[in-house]
């Protein structure tokens, strides 16, 4: 490991053999610095990891070095000269192809359409979706090129990226969390293809905060944090402990999940049989889920992306309503027929996966996005006569939560999305656990959230069950899963496994359910074969 | 008899054809321009008035998709480059359109026009029952036709077409893609715009060779409801404008006749089958929402 | 050259503000060239249209006449805007809530006391409401698009207005002009101050419901259910609202009040039904709301500002020979610059120069 120092030049080693050479590279947004003068070199035939916490900057590096972001200042060299990369399609003329994070497929076209777009060339697009077909096979990534995006899987989106971007015969591949939406099984067949790639002399800049993937994968790594680059270090030579020192600046906040639950604990949260049909074309249908959280019990629930876990958080907040009310039952009553405030009503409380636009409204204040969720739990203490809002009360009310729960923010009363997205679930979930709810079920408490901030939130989560509460995380991220819960069931295609204590759960059990694999037959499904 | 029913139509159904098909390309790439009908009105009082002081219709027609594509821009300018709320900017096109052309018009009330002569395409239009109604037509008729195929081999068959429909279906994976999806949105409403420009003149040219303050009536709206109605197809758009000229035609036919219905009940008539349209249509939730461009009217910002 | 628009972190307070004031200017900076080019003293022109209305009494009043159906419709409006519902048939509903208000005198002339014109004025906003509850509930049970709807209903409306006058409803004593007999007096709305000018108690509605609603928007649970549904419709539901109650209830207060201009106007101003009742306050009135910020209090002034607009242009006609359509295109531009500086609030705008890059590019290449 090389400290910030004498150390980053003698990393540059030598102008020519570099692929890739970027000198203070930055990148302001208002008042941030989101890069500032980052520094980075990858040779040919590299597999270069970008490691940093949410909000390090790291996205913003990579929109530069694709063009999809000006950079303010700094300079990019490609195989020893300075180029300027104003636009994608500059990028990929250079060589450097890039696989997002966030899609950027178009459902409503079929994969072909979907990579003829990137192809500069004109092409015609039988011949597009033969070339697709022989570099699916090639590396093994299976494809039907005249399937409609919308209908396929997150992982079969990413295969078309990949493939999407391999077409371009990049020199320089950038991957951005990709791993983010794969079971662990399909991330095993990814780094396969990434190995193999490295073999043909490509380089790739591999972008993550798992750190376990990292030191597998990766020959070099660069460290951000808050914009600035704190290290390059091999990840080989390197701990997961050390990485995540680095990345984080500090001890890394761990949760701790004290004491055991009692077996015999109160049933608070039942579902029997819940089944929900599509509501809309791009739904999961959900079939006869059954789900009992006890009190003092934290129940995860894993799954790969587009599983249901959406619908299913709909149905139990009843923003969905059952069709039989005793399908879900809220503290012993029958709560399938009652909107979500009938359920709040009953002790339970909901914080669901969109921060912005689902768990608070964008443009209207802290204050008043406090009230979004507590009008009818805390009608007395928030409203006063001829049903007026008692604002004096909700900022105080408001104020408690950002003190209990650290929410950082500029201003008295600030707007939610002046936020940022750490800091703003902090305030949702605080929100919803100043009630001390019954039950609380949350979905993706700490997605895209730093490390700091995850811990508390995790933590905070862990006590409130621990006070006899019923907590239900429904999460794609396995390893807060396995921090925080005290048994795991497993959703795939709309149905639910059976729970698993966290004492017998693995990554490999859960990744093979993940995958659709039933109990029984521990194999991976036909569907993930072919496309 | 059938013929010339046939024909009056096409006289009913090519004006709300031309708007439709180009507010089609406009929502296809995402954009909701609820100003055709100020568009239509500014282009049928242009061409009129090219018309009747040049004495050339074609000036006037060229005059008149000038105009609508400068409307248009203007609108692009509001909605695309200072991205205000598309629903309020396609309001404030239409009164806008409105009141100039009202103001501009007063000059020309009760003026003769100038009629666009059909183009009589020999041998052809002598085939019995059909040979008049499709090959002894106004020049625009046959341009409607074509802006159909046109339109529709656009879209489906090149890659310029492709491009615009990414654009509607993802605008942030289009940015991200290098496409550059402000430049490919204005071209859309500006063609948009010269079609309905082209329409409006077809109404002051060809429909009733004169100026009538607000003569679109209200077609640049059905215009709009017809690519709903079409769910986004260009060859659904050719049958649904047909539809309404034939409901319209038969209303006016109805009054001729002097069937016991007042006449201003039966002039309500395709207003209301408007309505019930897009209600039969609007049911099917799966259909208008597989259909629907994802992007409709949602105001993008790229990050620089 | 381009113009590059960047996010502020929050919305300005202070373009909120001026952000009307900043597009009335404009609109008259853009007025005067507009006049220059019909040939026409530009200052004159906005003499007639800004200050002549306002230099006597009853003037003054006829610029409450013409305010006062402006604010009941844009206040009604500001609900359904806020609640990201378009209701752009204001006119149809207008007009419904004459027809529906007119019944009592008109076919029942001889019914006359002092509850006449309280029932009529209930059953005009009844008859409004009622025509607003259906692009509403074809919105609500089938995501049919309200705005087409809303819209192609007004055409329904005017036309269904002509044939009633010049039909069933037509005067028997009036020598066959296309108009409804006179109100009885029972069924006249009353002069405020009968000496000084005709306007009458529609600006008196038009000033109480814009109260009311700032009052339930600015204060109330219904005000915030309303906004975080038009804002946001996801977290609105989150909260517990429903948005197809919402679609209903907005088009339903837009619709009455709507409805209640419309009795008002016949009932006031005109005093019988004819085959045409509004200059068009129905769209004018969308103008009125988006000028006021969708901010009731706002929408008074508005309504003043664009009633002004209405006898201005009366003026210009008879001073200047100007055409009273000039004062139609001059709503529609104002209604431009309103939208176009509504984008401060959210945004700084600033020029970009492609200059500099175009530089770095040739070097580097």
């Amino acid at each position: 490991m090389t400290e910030m120092g004498a150390g980053v030049d003698q990393l540059h080693e030598g102008e020519g053999g570099g692929l890739l050479d970027v000198r203070g590279l930055t990148k302001i947004f208002g008042a941030l610095k989101a890069c500032d003068a980052i520094d980075l070199s990858i040779g040919k035939g590299e597999i270069h990891a970008l490691l940093g916490e949410n909000g390090a900057g790291k996205s913003t590096l990579v929109k530069m070095l694709f063009g999809a972001l000006e950079p303010a200042a700094g300079e990019i060299h490609w195989k020893g000269q300075p180029v300027a990369i104003h636009s994608p399609g500059a990028a990929r003329h250079l060589g450097i192809g890039m696989v997002f994070q966030h899609f950027s497929l178009f459902e409503a076209l079929t994969a072909a359409e979907n990579i003829m777009l990137s192809l500069d060339e004109k092409t015609p697009i039988l011949q597009v979706a033969e070339r697709a077909r022989e570099l699916s096979k090639a590396y093994g990534l299976p494809l039907d090129p005249f399937a409609h995006v919308g209908d396929l899987s997150v992982g079969e989106r990413q295969r078309i990226e990949i493939i999407r971007c391999l077409l371009q015969k990049p020199d320089l591949i950038i991957l951005d969390e990709p791993t983010s939406v794969l079971t662990p099984q399909e991330a095993d067949k990814l780094f396969e293809t990434l190995e193999t790639l490295r073999d043909e002399g490509k380089s790739i800049l591999y972008i993550s905060h798992r750190l376990e993937e990292v030191k597998r994968l990766c020959d070099r790594a660069t460290v951000l944090r808050h914009g600035k680059v704190v290290a390059h270090c091999d990840p080989r030579q390197e701990t997961a402990a050390s990485l995540a020192r680095m990345m984080v600046g500090d001890e890394v906040a761990t949760v701790k999940r004290t004491g055991s639950v009692d077996a015999g604990g109160q049933a608070l949260l039942e579902v029997r049989e819940l089944s929900r049909p599509s509501a809309n074309p791009f739904a999961v249908p959900l079939r006869k889920i059954d789900l009992l959280v006890r009190s003092g019990e934290v129940m995860g629930i894993a799954g790969v992306a587009g599983n249901g876990q959406g619908e299913l958080f709909e149905a139990l907040s009843g923003e969905a309503l059952q069709q039989n009310a005793a399908t879900i039952r809220i503290r012993d009553k029958d709560a399938g027929r009652l909107g979500i405030s009938g359920r709040r009503l009953l002790g339970a409380a909901f914080v669901p996966e969109e921060r912005l636009g689902h768990g608070a409204a964008p443009q209207m204040r802290l204050s008043e996005n406090l009230f979004l969720s507590r009008h009818v739990t805390d009608a007395k203490a928030l409203m006063g006569a001829f049903g007026t809002v008692r604002t004096g009360a909700l900022a105080k009310a408001a104020a408690r939560i950002v003190k209990v729960m650290d929410v950082r923010k500029s201003g008295e009363d600030p707007e939610a999305s002046a936020l940022s997205g750490g800091n703003l679930q902090k305030f949702i979930i605080g929100r919803e656990l100043d009630r001390q709810p019954a039950v609380m079920v949350v979905n993706q408490p700490t997605w895209g959230v730093d490390a700091g901030a995850a811990a508390r939130i995790r933590q905070a989560l862990i006590d409130l069950a621990r006070s006899g509460s019923a907590v239900l995380v429904i999460s794609q991220d396995l390893d807060e899963l396995f921090e925080m819960c005290d048994s795991v069931a497993v959703m795939h295609d709309g149905r639910l496994s059976a729970p698993m204590p966290i004492a017998e759960a693995t990554f490999e059990k859960i990744g093979l359910l993940m995958g659709g694999a039933t109990p029984e037959r521990s194999e991976l499904p036909e569907e993930a074969e072919t496309a | 008899m059938f013929e010339s029913v046939l024909i009056t139509i096409a006289t009913a159904a090519t004006p709300l054809l031309i708007a439709a098909i180009g507010e089609l390309v406009v929502e296809r790439s995402g954009v909701l321009n609820l100003g055709v009908e100020g568009m239509m009105v500014m282009g049928a009082v242009t061409g009129f008035g090219v018309a009747i002081t040049t004495g050339s219709p074609w000036l006037g027609v060229f005059a008149a998709i000038l105009v609508g594509a400068a409307f248009a821009l203007l609108f692009g300018f509001l909605t695309l480059t200072l991205v205000t709320n598309q629903v309020a900017t396609g309001l404030a096109l239409t009164l806008l359109g409105l009141g100039v052309s009202g103001m501009i018009g007063e000059a020309f009330i009760g003026l003769p026009g100038v009629k666009m002569s059909p183009w009589v395409i020999p041998v052809l239009s002598d085939i019995p029952l059909v040979g008049r109604f499709l090959f002894a037509q106004a020049p625009l008729f046959y341009i409607s036709i074509l802006l159909v195929i046109g339109v529709s081999y656009f879209l489906f068959s090149t890659r310029a077409g492709l491009t615009l429909r990414s654009v509607g279906d993802n605008h942030d994976s289009a940015h991200a893609l290098g496409i550059r999806v402000i430049a490919v949105r204005y071209a859309a409403v500006m063609f948009g715009g010269a079609c309905a420009g082209l329409a409006g003149a077809y109404l002051s040219l060809v429909y009733t060779p004169q100026w009538i303050e607000n003569m679109t009536a209200g077609r640049g709206w059905i215009a709009l409801a017809l690519v709903v109605f079409a769910s986004w197809r260009p060859w659904r758009v050719l049958a649904g404008a047909y539809l309404f000229g034939a409901v319209s035609i038969g209303q006016l036919h109805a009054q001729v006749i002097g069937v016991s219905v007042p006449s201003q009940l039966l002039s309500a008539l395709p207003y209301v089958a408007t309505i019930v349209v897009l209600v039969l249509i609007s049911r099917n939730r799966r259909l208008t929402m597989v259909n629907t461009p994802a992007c409709l009217g949602r105001p993008f910002v790229p990050a620089r | 050259m381009r113009l590059e628009l960047i996010k502020r972190p929050q919305h300005s307070v202070l373009f909120s503000a001026i952000s009307p004031l900043i597009a009335l200017v404009l609109t008259m900076i853009a007025g005067a060239i507009m006049f220059s080019v019909l040939g026409k003293n530009p200052l004159d022109a906005l003499y007639y249209y800004f200050i002549d209305p306002l230099r006597e009494t009853w003037s003054l009043h006829e610029l409450a006449i013409k305010a006062a159906p402006l604010i009941l419709i844009a206040v009604g409006l500001s609900v359904c805007f806020l609640s990201n519902n378009w209701n752009i048939g204001a006119e149809g509903q207008f007009i419904a809530g004459a027809i529906a208000g007119s019944i009592l005198p008109v076919v029942f002339p001889d019914f006359q006391n002092w509850l006449v014109l309280p029932l009529m004025l209930i059953m005009g906003m009844a008859g409004g409401a009622a025509y607003a509850a259906v692009p509403a509930f074809l919105k609500a049970r089938f995501n049919t698009n309200e705005i087409l709807t809303s819209l192609m209903l007004v055409y329904v409306a005017e036309l269904f207005l002509d044939w009633i006058v010049r039909g069933p409803w037509r005067d028997p004593g009036g020598m066959n002009f296309p108009e409804t007999r006179d109100f009885h007096s029972f069924a006249i709305l009353p002069e405020l101050m009968p000496a000084a000018g005709r306007a009458n108690w529609g600006i008196v509605f038009a000033i109480i419901a814009a109260l009311v609603l700032w009052f339930v928007l600015g204060k109330t649970r219904k005000g915030f259910e309303i906004r975080v549904l038009g804002q946001s419709p996801r977290a609105g539901r989150f909260a517990g609202f429903s948005a197809s109650r919402m679609v209903m209830v907005a088009f339903l207060i837009s619709g009455a009040l709507a409805g209640l201009a419309g009795i008002s106007e016949v009932a006031g101003a005109i005093g019988q039904l004819q085959p045409s009742i509004s200059p068009g306050y129905g769209f004018t009135a969308i103008i009125v709301a988006f000028l006021g910020r969708l901010n009731p209090l706002g929408i008074v002034a508005a309504g003043f500002v664009l009633a002004l607009s209405y006898l201005g242009g009366e003026a210009a006609q008879i001073s200047l020979g100007l055409s009273d359509k000039a004062a139609r295109a001059f709503q529609g531009m104002l209604l431009f610059f309103v939208l176009g500086c509504d984008t401060l609030i959210h945004y700084r705008i600033r020029l970009v120069g492609r200059a500099p890059q175009v530089r770095e590019a040739a070097e580097h290449v």
